[in-house]
């Protein structure tokens, strides 16, 4: 593959143009402003511009400045790992489920720990779902349960298991000292401890969730801001078809 | 100010039907009390500091009490007590936490004797409230109020000593009045910890002692800046009145105080939460502490436009349950927000109409104004602007109490210069557009006109409706922010017991009266 070389584009291609805001630790000075553009010449950056320095505390200031990026990346050398799953509609994935599962399939969705945001998961589960796209009750191929928030991981895994589940869906909001990445772990690491791992697609979901990061924690997939309720859908469904090896 | 033009007989109908809604569920409260009441009660009296393994002393002494509570009350057994051991209230609720006196002597004592010694306690409750009323009066005098909107502003580091450093940095960015939110699920919690704290999630523990601590902050710069800082913090949850009253012992000026909250969002039982919120409203009432109600957070989990009557419908019963205990309409800051979808078209007029709305239903109110939050961009630039709008739509129609809006609402809680930018926006539309209320004049039969009295409407019939049902049977229906819940079902009801017939709450008592 031919290299790509690219950096961040102002109005004149290759002048790196980017721009930035951050406030330092002192008081505002000529300073302050000389330390903000030494700062940023640390940064890799040049034709530093500080425009704006304000002070917004005792012994803080603000800054708005413009520099240029002096380094290019190989675009063509970029990986990102994103569930790879064929989008299929409501109907087309009622149809899968009938015509290759066999059965119904269940889900179970939950807001784990302290974290008490339902309007994400909601937006997915329940029947009127969101962006004009209907929610999984609403699909007549899925049971679907949504148990709401702050539940204890081990209250997922027990209806999870009571309810014979084909899917797991665990949503988390709150990212504030990681605790998302804690309460997300703390649910598979339980699964995993029961040896329950593969009975489940088990999948993670919230505005700073991606593919990627879910996978490294050990889930199937992982979805972010803006989701279809369908897209879900489909990734449950055809990952179950993958895990029974039926071709879709 | 301008005016639309709304009919008064619907506006009777709506008040006259939250007052019956609200007589509904006052019976209800008089018969009974709760666990965090007698809490209260026990602070009041100037009960501090816990156990080794930070039990607070109220909670211990309560559930020693517990098998006595309904029939005697935490007065009595508390008077009884102190009468037996001749000691300061301090010392002997020690003793009695540590069990080194039992909890129930009254037999031992005359009607006579106790009932002198529960007015006792009852007026050194009392006259702390009344002090901090007085001592904010007096505070305000020297230091001028700021015109309206108030702009709000909020810290949420976790950290108390975090906290002091970003308020201080929001008064100097223009903060009229700073809210320390509390850390994720202490609402939950059946007791307040003990202490400065200095580790909590999105949000710091409401102790009494960070509550000093922030007070202290902001008075110190209120000198400097030469105007006064209005504090608050969030009483809601499992101990909603004892946290009022710990604000009240140290000079708070707001709460967010709301009738339903805590049942709609925290899942807390609502007999538990009608109890409380009774006996917490009283206490704000005598202490000068404006309530802030929550009908902002309808609007997170139901869509802005198809239930902005309910909204409404929930001032209203706010209001009617806020007048039962005795609070001005000036301590009534009821709750609505900014949140329509950006995408729809007139949308901003639609915002003026709910806002003006309840600018003429509640006209002495400091309403609460909350900014776009579930329609924030993670694009902060477009964010700002929807921020922007906000403002106008406030400083446009009167608004008091303005909570600033952040443009990085979608991504994160605020970082000190977030609040700056914000600050910038809500300084520079409340000054350049200053007497636009007073200006402008709204077209007959317009766009807006029109949507303020399709939701009074709205308001009408569902009130209606609410007043049939009863108001619990309505909630368990979810025909609130689209959440049910039952009677008997979340969290506290094993705290709720129904007065016997030797019960005192002499605090609340001598309230009511001042009341009538
Ligand atoms: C509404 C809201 C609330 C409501 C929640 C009501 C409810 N029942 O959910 C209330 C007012 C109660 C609330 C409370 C709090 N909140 Co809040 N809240 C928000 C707000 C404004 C919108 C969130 C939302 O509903 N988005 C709409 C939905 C549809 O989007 P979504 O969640 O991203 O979901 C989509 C995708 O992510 C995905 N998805 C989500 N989950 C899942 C799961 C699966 C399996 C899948 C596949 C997909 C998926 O699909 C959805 C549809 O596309 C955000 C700010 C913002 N604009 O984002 C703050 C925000 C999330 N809240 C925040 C905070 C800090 C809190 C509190 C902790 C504050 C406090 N100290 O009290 C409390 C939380 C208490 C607790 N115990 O958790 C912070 C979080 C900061 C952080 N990054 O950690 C935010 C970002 C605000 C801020 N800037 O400070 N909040």
């Amino acid at each position: 593959m031919s290299k790509q070389l690219i950096k961040p584009y102002g109005d004149t291609k290759g002048d790196g143009r980017i721009q930035l805001s951050f406030t330092l630790p002192v008081e505002n000075s000529p300073k302050a402003v000389k330390a903000a553009e030494v700062y940023l010449q640390g940064l890799n950056l040049e034709n530093i511009a500080v425009c704006h320095s304000k002070k917004i505390a005792e012994g803080f200031t603000y800054f708005v400045a413009y520099a240029s990026g002096k380094h290019e990346i190989d675009y063509s050398k970029i990986q990102v790992v994103t569930a790879e799953t064929k989008i299929l509609n409501f109907y087309e994935i009622n149809d899968l489920i009938v015509e290759k599962l066999n059965k119904k399939i269940t889900v179970v969705g939950a807001t784990i720990g302290d974290d008490a945001h339902t309007v994400g998961i909601d937006a997915i589960m329940n029947m009127k779902g969101y962006n004009m796209d209907y929610g999984l009750e609403r699909y007549p191929q899925m049971e679907a349960y949504n148990l709401g928030a702050q539940l204890p991981p081990e209250e997922l895994l027990k209806h999870a298991l009571e309810k014979k589940a084909d899917a797991i869906l665990v949503s988390q909001t709150v990212t504030q000292k990681k605790s998302h990445i804690h309460n997300f772990s703390a649910f598979i690491n339980l699964v995993d401890a029961e040896g329950l791992r593969d009975n489940f697609v088990i999948i993670a979901g919230g505005p700073r969730v991606s593919h990627e990061l879910a996978i490294e924690l050990g889930y199937d997939g992982g979805f972010g801001a803006g989701t279809l309720p369908s897209q879900v859908a489909s990734f449950i469904v055809t990952t179950l078809c993958k895990k029974l090896g039926k071709e879709i | 100010m301008s005016t639309l033009t709304l009919d008064p007989e619907k506006i009777s109908s709506v008040k006259n039907n939250a007052s019956a809604i609200a007589d509904d569920i006052q019976k209800f409260i008089n018969k009974h009390s709760s666990i965090s009441v007698e809490r209260s009660l026990l602070r009041l009296y100037g009960v501090d500091g816990a156990t080794k393994d930070g039990t607070p002393y109220v909670n211990r002494i309560v559930e020693i009490a517990k098998k006595d509570l309904a029939q005697y009350g935490i007065t009595k057994l508390l008077a009884a007590a102190t009468l037996k051991t001749k000691r300061d209230i301090q010392t002997t609720a020690e003793l009695l936490a540590t069990k080194e006196i039992p909890i129930n002597v009254i037999k031992e004592l005359s009607s006579a004797e106790l009932e002198v010694k529960e007015r006792e306690f009852a007026t050194i409750a009392i006259e702390k409230l009344r002090k901090s009323k007085e001592k904010k009066e007096r505070k305000k005098r020297d230091l001028p109020m700021p015109q309206a909107p108030w702009k709000y502003l909020i810290v949420a580091t976790g950290n108390i000593y975090e906290d002091v450093l970003q308020a201080q940095s929001a008064v100097l960015g223009g903060a009229d009045i700073v809210a320390v939110i509390r850390t994720t699920a202490q609402s939950l919690l059946d007791y307040i910890p003990f202490g400065a704290t200095t580790e909590g999630f999105g949000g710091t523990y409401a102790t009494q002692e960070n509550f000093k601590i922030m007070r202290a902050a902001l008075d110190e710069i209120a000198k400097k800046q030469k105007r006064y800082i209005q504090l608050v913090n969030y009483a809601s949850g499992l101990c909603m009145s004892e946290i009022t009253a710990c604000a009240a012992i140290e000079d708070l000026d707001m709460l967010l105080n709301d009738s339903m909250y805590g049942i709609l969002f925290r899942d807390i039982n609502m007999q538990r939460t009608f109890i409380d919120q009774y006996f917490s409203r009283l206490i704000c009432a005598k202490a000068g502490i404006i309530i802030n109600t929550g009908e902002d957070n309808y609007l997170t989990t139901a869509d802005a436009i198809d239930n902005a009557h309910t909204v409404t419908a929930s001032q209203l019963i706010n209001e009617a349950l806020a007048i039962r205990a005795g609070l001005p309409e000036e301590q009534m800051g009821l709750g609505h927000a900014f949140e329509i979808n950006p995408t729809i078209k007139n949308g901003f007029l639609y915002e003026i109409a709910h806002a003006q709305l309840a600018r003429q239903l509640f006209p002495r109110a400091p309403l609460k104004y909350m900014p776009p939050t579930k329609y924030k961009s993670t694009d902060v630039f477009q964010s700002h602007v929807q921020d922007t709008l906000f403002n106008m739509a406030s400083v446009m129609t009167d608004q008091v109490v303005h909570l600033l809006g952040m443009h990085t609402e979608a991504i994160h809680t605020p970082l000190m210069q977030d609040r700056y930018n914000s600050l910038g926006s809500a300084n520079y539309c409340f000054n350049t557009a200053a007497s636009l209320s007073s200006e402008i004049e709204y077209k007959k039969g317009g766009i807006i006109e029109t949507r303020a009295n399709l939701v009074l409407d709205k308001t009408v019939s569902f009130l209606r409706e609410v007043k049939l049902q009863g108001l619990m049977n309505a909630i368990g229906e979810g025909k609130f922010a689209d959440i049910k819940r039952t009677q008997t079902g979340g969290k506290g009801l094993d705290g709720v017991f129904v007065k016997g017939e030797n019960y005192t709450n002499p605090v609340l008592k001598i309230l009511e009266a001042q009341n009538e």
